[in-house]
């Protein structure tokens, strides 16, 4: 290799080195004028919680239905679904009635039971309309006496 | 917009900007997994009530601690408990003089005592009834094993005097009903006085030497191992000592009772041939492995768990890897006290490759065994002790 070559390769090595030794200090002197800035402009800016934050974030729809779903509650949108809404999830959660699965005999019994013990009100008409809902919509699961076991994440057993 | 700056008690800034049905972040419900300190694989059953559940692979500690605990409660978790002024008051018809005590007086007035109690939701397993029982659809994970320290209810029972025709202790607590009904009790359970008068059966103010977490009962829970964990009451401000069985909320109907006969699946069941829980039954889990593991043919698999046997003790341990055609025997841990659940390891091999299940059947000191298969059908679907089932595939 000549000697004149490698000192071109030394100087242009050289050169990259200063031109982002400029770029990172030119870099440092924006980002400390706009700190700079922020500050006088609201003396809190970096201390203050962002309450912005709350406007930003996604807002809940109480109406809003996504892939089939109310997403307030999780039930799934169907004939009935707001008459359920409305009556059922006031002192209990959506989760009490997906979890359970039960024909319209054992549906109207616990509606009797909330009814003389746990202060729901007459439903009237809307009685037919939600035990309806569920029983169209979370129908009983015939299970036997033993199932199988299912939903398994296999995984490789670490020694 | 000014009624939520009032409910949060500062301006909403930028709130301009807000869209109007948009509920803000400070007032939706919270997260019960970080408010509560819970592993964020514990399951999730409903968020009102609050009912909450391990998986088996949780439990493998030896004593469960807080994050792991399941949750079972039948109204709304209570707040700003003042624990300087709580009190509790030992009343009813048995009591030979009504007596209230402030927290500071039980602690420093009796003796302190400290078990490993083993507690399990009645309804633990009611996920697999057929037809499906009405409740929150527990699987295997409403149980535990914590240490309480506390002072026996006896001694305190002793102190305010219990007359001879006294049947049943039930518990009072501050947690509100579902509907917000100052008349209502959410739940007011109890125990005959032979189960109140154990050495175990403690007013606990400590778990795991700690203060009792807000979930699990602070600042006083009854806890009595062994039997339905409903009988462990939480947020206890009074005892009453009945001279009759307590007939609180719960107590009554289809709640943690059982047909006194057995009955086909489905059967309609008259309360007056309904009976109370007393004990609960011979169980166990595989908490090591997690279902699922998958591992080279040749390798030998060490497997882990707890067993436990309501008031009773565990005196056999076996698993199986053929459904149940054959068992091998593990090796268990003797109790650190009675109603503390037990420990079993086994190492096991597989002749080939494939998909198993490993089965696991405790069985107690009466020579009661778990069932392979569901056990008898009941209303409300408790007592399933069924054998614990994992799935292993060897390569």
């Amino acid at each position: 290799m000549e000697p004149t070559t490698q000192s071109n390769e030394e100087e242009r090595a050289r050169n990259r080195i200063y031109s982002l030794i400029n770029v990172v200090v030119a870099l440092a002197f924006i980002l400390s004028a706009a700190v700079l800035i922020a500050l006088i402009l609201r003396p809190g800016f970096f201390t203050e919680q962002p309450s912005s934050a709350i406007a930003e974030t996604e807002p809940i729809d109480r109406d809003l239905i996504e892939n089939g779903i109310h997403v307030r509650t999780g039930l799934i949108d169907a004939e009935g679904l707001m008459t359920v809404v409305n009556n059922c999830t006031n002192c209990h959660s959506a989760k009490l009635l997906t979890q359970n699965r039960m024909s319209a005999d054992r549906w109207n019994e616990t509606i009797l039971w909330m009814q003389q013990t746990q202060n729901l009100w007459e439903l009237g008409s809307n009685q037919e309309v939600i035990v309806n809902y569920l029983v169209t919509n979370y129908p009983p699961k015939k299970k036997g006496r033993r199932m199988i076991l299912s939903d398994i994440e296999w995984y490789e057993l670490e020694d | 917009m000014g009624y939520f700056a009032l409910l949060l008690g500062t301006d909403i800034v930028f709130g301009e900007h807000m869209s109007a049905d948009y509920l803000p972040l400070g007032l939706q419900a919270p997260d019960p997994f970080e408010l509560y300190n819970k592993n964020k694989e514990m399951v999730l059953l409903n968020d009102r009530p609050l009912n909450m559940e391990a998986q088996a692979h949780l439990l493998d500690d030896d004593i469960t601690p807080e994050s792991k605990m399941f949750i079972r409660n039948n109204g709304l978790v209570p707040e700003n408990i003042k624990p300087l002024t709580w009190t509790l008051t030992i009343d009813g018809e048995s009591v030979r003089k009504k007596k209230t005590y402030t927290l500071e007086e039980l602690k420093s007035k009796f003796k302190h005592h400290t078990y490993q109690l083993t507690l399990e939701c009645g309804g633990n397993g009611r996920s697999e009834f057929d037809p499906p029982a009405k409740g929150n659809q527990w699987t295997i994970g409403a149980v535990h094993c914590a240490e309480w320290t506390g002072v026996r209810l006896r001694d305190v029972l002793e102190d305010a005097g219990v007359k001879n025709d006294a049947v049943y202790i039930g518990y009072h607590a501050i947690d509100e009903h579902l509907s917000h009904d100052p008349d209502k009790e959410p739940i007011s359970r109890g125990c005959p006085m032979s189960k109140a008068f154990q050495d175990e059966t403690l007013l606990a103010f400590q778990m795991n030497g700690k203060d009792i977490p807000l979930a699990h009962g602070f600042p006083l829970r009854l806890v009595a191992g062994g039997w339905p964990a409903s009988v462990s009451g939480k947020w206890i401000n009074r005892i009453s000592i009945r001279n009759k069985v307590h007939d609180g909320t719960k107590m009554k109907g289809s709640a943690y009772r059982v047909p006194c006969e057995p009955v086909a699946p489905g059967k309609k069941v008259k309360d007056e041939n309904m009976c109370i829980i007393e004990s609960m039954p011979v169980k166990s889990l595989i908490t090591y492995p997690k279902t699922g593991a998958m591992l080279s043919k040749g390798k030998s698999l060490k497997i882990r768990g707890h067993a436990w046997a309501g008031e009773s003790e565990v005196t056999k341990m076996e698993y199986s890897i053929d459904f149940g055609a054959t068992w091998k025997s593990c090796r268990l841990s003797e109790p650190a006290n009675r109603l503390a659940w037990q420990h079993f390891d086994a190492e096991i091999r597989f002749p080939k490759s494939g998909y198993y299940e490993i089965w696991a059947k405790a069985t107690d000191a009466e020579g009661t065994a778990q069932p392979m298969v569901l056990p008898g059908w009941n209303p409300k679907g408790y007592l399933n002790n069924a054998c614990h089932r994992i799935a292993v595939k060897i390569k």
